[in-house]
């Protein structure tokens, strides 16, 4: 049997309203040895921020899965507490993306057979920034900045 | 334009809806190692839904305004295997078309007794159903008199990240299709009517609430 696949539609502008699920920024909670906040800011084409954006992460390393999700605040800021793992599976929705983009965060530009891959320029788009509170890591849907997401 | 097997969804960027012009990733897309093995999950604790997530009647002291209908179906991978366990989320503005959100100025009037939130968790049978009210149609800014058609945003987790699916629910014969860019930015007119629930006489209430039926089907994951 092969049942047709049911199309994505945007998530629009109001997602926010269905984020119930207050705790999901905490993909480990507070205290927990190891915690890092991953940070950043979504951008969109005209380098304006992307105020009505959810990013959403989820890691599979080892013994540990965790799932985490963030809206964007007016300033396009978007946050999840967690662990470090190799990387993180990044996917952002928002009104204007019809089908959310999949990208990866790395928090170190070691070898790894899906950024050796990749272009120099789109390879850095990947890797997450050291700051004094975390990492961050900013994705731009376009312009010079653009990060590169994967099909899938 | 009939696509048979193949990518159902809309492209990133189709400029009638606006909104993709400036927010559609420009760097083209690369492929993901299909062996990648950490994509399966998310699993989500049952706890954290409540009993009444479903019931979107239910949230307040009193009964929202509108028609209220049951909406259910089944969640299945392409190759027919049933989607327990996973967490169906749904959104939507009340019956006068207005969202119960403050970037909302659509002058309808917001309902004391409906937020338009709603989550469940599939059974066995990849089964879920909410109760509700039909949401109105709303105005938008997209286009000169743009409305959008009635519809229920619907939120899939699915076994796998790459399973994820986020989609919109429509009600069958709704006149505003045909001005629609959302809805018709999937190209596939047959790949649309996916979208589109089937009134369902059978599970309707008598007395009480009309049904609709919506199956949703995810692409089945190779990663097992």
């Amino acid at each position: 049997m092969t049942l047709p696949e049911t199309p994505s539609q945007t998530v629009g502008p109001f997602f926010s309203i269905g984020m119930t699920w207050e705790d999901a920024r905490f993909v480990v909670s507070e205290g927990t040895a190891g915690a890092v906040w991953l940070r950043g800011r979504v951008f969109d084409g005209e380098g304006a921020v992307v105020p009505d954006a959810v990013v959403e992460t989820w890691q599979a390393d080892g013994e540990f899965r965790g799932f985490g999700r963030s809206p964007t605040d007016e300033h396009g800021r978007w946050g999840v507490l967690t662990r470090k793992s190799r990387y993180v599976e990044v996917a952002v929705f928002a009104r204007g993306l019809l089908r959310q983009v999949l990208t990866r965060c790395y928090f170190d530009d070691a070898a790894d057979p899906v950024l050796d891959a990749l272009d120099p320029e789109a390879r850095q788009t990947l890797i997450a920034k050291q700051a004094d509170d975390g990492y961050r890591f900013d994705i731009h849907l376009q312009g010079p900045h653009a990060t590169q997401f994967f099909r899938f | 334009m009939t696509i048979v097997g193949g990518d159902p969804h809309p492209p990133l960027l189709y400029p009638d809806y606006r909104a993709t012009r400036t927010r559609a990733p420009s760097r083209p897309l690369v492929d993901l190692a299909p062996d990648v093995t950490d994509l399966s999950g998310p699993v989500l604790p049952e706890s954290s839904v409540g009993e009444l997530d479903h019931d979107l009647t239910a949230q307040h002291g009193g009964e929202p305004l509108g028609e209220r209908i049951v909406v259910h179906g089944r969640v299945r991978e392409t190759n027919g295997r049933p989607v327990p366990d996973t967490l169906v989320e749904v959104w939507q503005c009340n019956a006068a078309g207005r969202y119960r959100h403050a970037n909302d100025q659509h002058p309808a009037p917001l309902d004391p007794n409906f937020t338009g939130v709603g989550r469940c968790v599939t059974d066995a049978e990849g089964r879920f159903r909410f109760v509700t009210v039909k949401p109105g149609a709303y105005p938008w800014r997209n286009h000169p008199n743009a409305w959008r058609p009635a519809h229920i945003h619907f939120s899939v987790f699915g076994r796998a990240f790459t399973q994820r699916l986020v989609t919109q629910m429509y009600f069958p014969g709704d006149p505003l299709f045909g001005q629609d860019p959302i809805f018709n930015s999937v190209r596939d007119p047959a790949a649309r009517d996916l979208m589109i629930c089937r009134f369902d006489l059978e599970q309707t209430v008598p007395e009480w609430a009309l049904a609709y039926e919506y199956d949703i089907v995810l692409r089945e994951t190779p990663f097992e």
